[in-house]
């Protein structure tokens, strides 16, 4: 079957303006609708996408959520709350994901029953939220100690100068790290399988053990995931660039 | 105003200021002059506590400001600074700049505030640079701006590091006018400058640091004219 399809797509790229051109597209497409379409088996993808979309987007919320907590207690004067917010990104972006996914599932929310999507978005969002942590603290970091010092010097508070001068700054300056981000997120999904979560890639891989056809699922999967990243690259990238317009205005 | 007893400040094991005690009055201008890495500048982000003191106590207006449980926040509302790098706020426009302190410590409503701060800009010459960003302005401008943003507070004693050692030559005219206009309306002033003439100009006092201390002090004619320190003569020979 895979030997087939290889000399399937072969002939089609090297023989499409021969005579048997059309012939070969006939193939092609049958091929497609065998594995995709029969059998409604592209639900799954539809699906799968779903979930991971839904993944994605819930661990950027609690991501960032605990990526502001804890780059605060970063930044803080106070030393316990700086050890905490530093045990938190040492462990979580040092241990694999997928073993940080299992850990999840089978140890620590495994007595309470929850539901392995759940799992997976938390585990997602605890692990989202190290980088997060990370990214908005170097930006905090990344802005020059004047401006702390000048609002300051007005009589604001540490905590007024950080809301209204330095936090607007830093997370401007962050955006496009945040931006990668959630494109990394949505890429890192595709390990949700490990705990059996059908996302994108454990449907693309169903369809394949249904079909014993790899070519065409894995290929949709990939296509799928290749237009999303590339779509909110260039997405945030226009974002971006408007912004640094209002800069100058 | 301002009394300054034995303050001392170390940086780890390196001692910028060893021993300073001096009092600034209402209205007196002071001029800090001195070698680079002689404590001007430690000495007066000392004065609104930028700068944490060692040891030492420092009164203003007869208050303790470097006890533990004095409110810093409140008494630099009232000690206004103005930085070398202006350090305006470069997300917010120059009226935003002026009036965000005053309006998010509610020491006056927005109108207000904004009211205020078209005065003092029409008095620097430039209300028309109120809508737009930092960014758009020259150095001069900027520094004008900034030691605007500070007096909107309505400070009863200005602090001044180095304000124009980042600009270019002739923007340095600019705004030493704008301090002197400042200094002629008995504003309390304390600036750390390396401009001889405006310390002569406007100064009533002028002190000489070196090395952590505070080692000659006098009126400019006296301090210009009659150094009596060997390393005051020398440091002036070399600036002047």
């Amino acid at each position: 079957m895979f030997l087939d399809d290889i000399w399937n797509l072969a002939r089609f790229f090297l023989c499409s303006t021969s005579v048997s051109a059309a012939k070969n597209y006939k193939t092609m497409f049958q091929s497609i609708y065998d594995t995709m379409i029969a059998g409604g088996r592209w639900h799954l993808i539809f699906q799968g996408l779903g979930i991971t979309v839904l993944i994605a987007v819930c661990a950027l919320l609690i991501g960032t959520s605990l990526g502001c907590i804890f780059a605060l207690m970063k930044i803080s004067t106070k030393k316990i709350l700086r050890g905490i917010a530093e045990i938190y990104t040492t462990v979580i972006r040092g241990i694999p994901l997928a073993t940080q996914l299992m850990i999840f599932y089978f140890v620590v929310f495994a007595p309470l029953g929850m539901d392995r999507l759940a799992v997976a978005i938390l585990a997602y969002g605890i692990n989202s939220g190290a980088y997060c942590t990370e990214i908005l603290r170097a930006g905090i970091q990344g802005i020059d100690i004047g401006q702390m010092e000048a609002g300051r010097s007005l009589g604001l508070s540490r905590w007024q100068t950080l809301r209204k001068i330095i936090l607007p700054q830093a997370i401007k300056a962050v955006l496009p790290t945040y931006a990668s981000e959630f494109i990394v997120l949505i890429k890192e999904t595709s390990v949700a399988s490990f705990i059996a979560v059908t996302d994108l890639t454990k449907a693309g891989d169903m369809i394949r053990n249904a079909t014993y056809n790899a070519w065409i699922p894995l290929l949709t999967c990939a296509i799928i995931y290749l237009v999303l990243t590339v779509g909110l690259t260039k997405l945030f990238g226009a974002i971006e660039k408007r912004m640094a317009k209002s800069d100058r205005s | 105003m301002i009394e300054v007893k034995n303050l001392k400040k170390c940086f780890g094991d390196l001692v910028v200021l060893k021993d300073i005690t001096t009092t600034i009055k209402k209205g007196e201008k002071v001029v800090i002059i001195g070698p680079s890495g002689s404590g001007k500048s430690t000495f007066l982000r000392c004065l609104n506590l930028l700068e944490e003191p060692t040891d030492g106590t420092i009164l203003f207006e007869s208050s303790d400001i470097t006890d533990k449980k004095a409110d810093i926040d409140k008494y630099r509302q009232k000690m206004g600074m103005v930085f070398q790098h202006f350090n305006l706020f470069p997300h917010l426009t120059v009226m935003q700049n002026i009036t965000l302190a005053p309006v998010t410590l509610k020491l006056a409503t927005k109108e207000q505030a904004e009211a205020t701060a078209m005065k003092l800009l029409e008095r620097i010459g430039l209300p028309e640079k109120a809508n737009v960003y930092p960014s758009t302005l020259s150095g001069g401008q900027k520094q004008r701006i900034a030691i605007v943003r500070a007096l909107a507070m309505n400070p009863d004693v200005m602090l001044f590091d180095e304000p124009t050692s980042a600009l270019d030559p002739e923007m340095v005219g600019e705004v030493l006018n704008v301090m002197k206009d400042l200094a002629n309306e008995g504003m309390t002033m304390i600036c750390v400058t390396h401009e001889m003439g405006f310390a002569r100009e406007v100064a009533d006092r002028v002190l000489f640091m070196y090395d952590g201390i505070i080692l000659e002090e006098g009126t400019p004619g006296k301090i210009f004219e009659n150094p009596e320190n060997e390393r005051t003569k020398q440091f002036l020979q070399s600036v002047l």
